[in-house]
């Protein structure tokens, strides 16, 4: 994995902020409160976003909103070809029967990541509804998923990769545009930045 | 495909930094083993054979329940049903076995180093569920978890493995697993039950004395007397073995504070122990080590069965 400068930096920390501030103001109008909803996050940028949504949540509607994290690995459908190297354990520390859940993931690209995530949470019950949240639709779906609240849509190339860096694992907080280096994978950031 | 590893048959091939992935991998695992629903898709479509040729009951049902939970497809096949008993060969066997494409075997046998042979012989990823007193690498699995779960790190640890060295394929795994992660092992037990060069399997320290070593160690690990495997006579008596080696609540106070127990199972109580101390509540993590069984082997079923490439998952 080399290093790659990005061609553009489609948004900086300030738009990153402003995006969840009105996601979570969207989240509240679409569900009419808080009651039952559940926050969602898929590892590791998606579980750092809908941190940043509670706490949103929290300061427009003064409840604390149920809140978890979900690794995919397990449910991967390209497990014959690459295995995640780091799995973390999924944390949903409440019961997601009848719970409105918001899944939350950084870059919506493909939407095979938020297939592996509806399955697992299938496996850990029976939510009311499951609606989505992404920081950035990039295109290019190859299934029948659309997001429920986007922060910015980017129009990009299957040659390039949008990847979201968070101050909290990266050290900035950005989104930005890179070539694909070759030899590599088109996806969200690894783990730890480049 | 594990990095470069295709199999699990030797522990002491994989380094401190693999391991540990293994033993975070165990950790995801162990959440899935937590909830309501214990099963996961990955290994949808799998095939793995269990071919035990030796008896088994916990490593057999440990590895059963994990490939199930994985959502592999199993095949138990081995003891006296097998054609071993009509005289076929064991490449045979696994040649036979491939005929059906399958994609793993679990290989347990009396014989040490047939894991070996069927990784030679056949094109699945072969682990090593004991063979022979040469090693049993996924019961160190289990044992490094369990004391990474209680201790948190292997760096200085001191760990005391006491008993049946010699005729013990639990030590052939667990003493260099404990090496390559740091910690320090003395080798505890009378001569006649230590393997001729008990430095070959990597112990710092071997100690006749179990008395002598108890006050030091963060972990006492007893192993069981082989009594199948034993010959001659190397103790007189159990009853004196017990006086001598066996933990005991009288023994307890020499222990540190903090000093965990940990066993492979099946215990033999009033040999290696006495009826009180498989059952402390503070110091025993003897049945945490079944659980983390089921956690370590989901985990090396997954990092094995998956990734041709081992790329990096976006």
């Amino acid at each position: 994995m080399g290093t790659s400068s990005p061609k553009a930096i489609i948004m900086d920390e300030t738009a990153v902020q402003r995006a969840i501030t009105r996601i979570a103001h969207e989240i509240v109008e679409r569900n009419e409160g808080c009651d039952d909803l559940a926050i969602v996050g898929i590892v590791t940028r998606g579980d750092i976003l809908a941190k940043q949504l509670a706490d949103q949540i929290k300061q427009i509607e003064g409840v604390d909103v149920a809140q978890g994290s979900l690794d995919i690995s397990f449910y991967r459908d390209d497990f014959a070809t690459h295995i995640s190297p780091e799995v973390h354990a999924t944390r949903i520390p409440f019961n997601v029967d009848g719970k409105r859940i918001v899944l939350v993931d950084d870059v919506l690209f493909t939407g095979r990541t938020i297939r592996a995530a509806l399955d697992a949470i299938m496996d850990l019950g029976r939510p009311s509804s499951i609606e989505l949240a992404v920081l950035v639709d990039r295109g290019h779906r190859e299934l029948p998923i659309s997001p429920d609240f986007v922060g910015k849509n980017v129009p990009s190339s299957r040659g390039e990769n949008v990847r979201l860096f968070c101050k909290e694992v990266d050290g900035r907080t950005s989104v930005e545009i890179t070539d694909v280096e070759p030899g590599s994978r088109i996806g969200s950031a690894p783990l730890g930045g480049e | 495909m594990f990095n470069n590893h295709k199999h699990l048959i030797d522990i002491s091939e994989y380094s401190d930094s693999e391991l540990m992935t293994i033993l975070q991998t165990a950790k995801a695992f162990s959440e899935v083993n937590e909830r309501a629903i214990k099963k996961v898709p990955t290994l949808k479509g799998k095939t793995i054979v269990n071919m035990f040729n030796e008896p088994s009951t916990r490593t057999r049902s440990s590895f059963e329940l994990a490939e199930k939970r994985l959502s592999a497809d199993t095949l138990n096949f081995g003891g006296s049903s097998t054609s071993t008993v009509k005289g076929e060969s064991l490449i045979d066997t696994v040649m036979t076995l491939d005929a059906y494409k399958i994609d793993c075997i679990v290989v347990r046998d009396k014989h040490a180093g047939a894991p070996y042979i069927v990784s030679q012989a056949s094109p699945a990823v072969v682990i090593d569920a004991g063979d022979g007193k040469h090693g049993h690498p996924t019961q160190a699995l289990l044992d490094l978890y369990s004391i990474w779960e209680r201790k948190g790190s292997f760096d200085g640890l001191k760990v005391g493995v006491v008993g049946d060295i010699g005729h013990s394929r639990v030590c052939g795994s667990l003493i260099p697993a404990l090496k390559i992660m740091g910690a320090e092992v003395t080798a505890v037990g009378p001569n006649t039950l230590m393997p001729p060069r008990p430095d070959i399997l990597g112990a710092d320290h071997v100690s006749n004395s179990l008395d002598d070593v108890l006050p030091d160690l963060d972990v006492v690990y007893m192993l069981r007397i082989q009594r199948e495997r034993l010959e001659g006579a190397p103790f007189p008596s159990e009853r004196e073995y017990h006086q001598l080696y066996g933990l005991t609540k009288a023994r307890e106070r020499l222990m540190r504070p903090d000093a965990i127990v940990c066993h492979p199972g099946p215990i033999n109580r009033g040999v290696e122990f006495d009826s009180y101390m498989p059952d402390h509540p503070e110091r025993s993590v003897i049945l945490d080590q079944v659980y983390a069984g089921i956690c370590v082997r989901m985990a090396a079923l997954y990092l094995l069965l998956g990734g041709a490439d081992n790329g990096l998952a976006s």
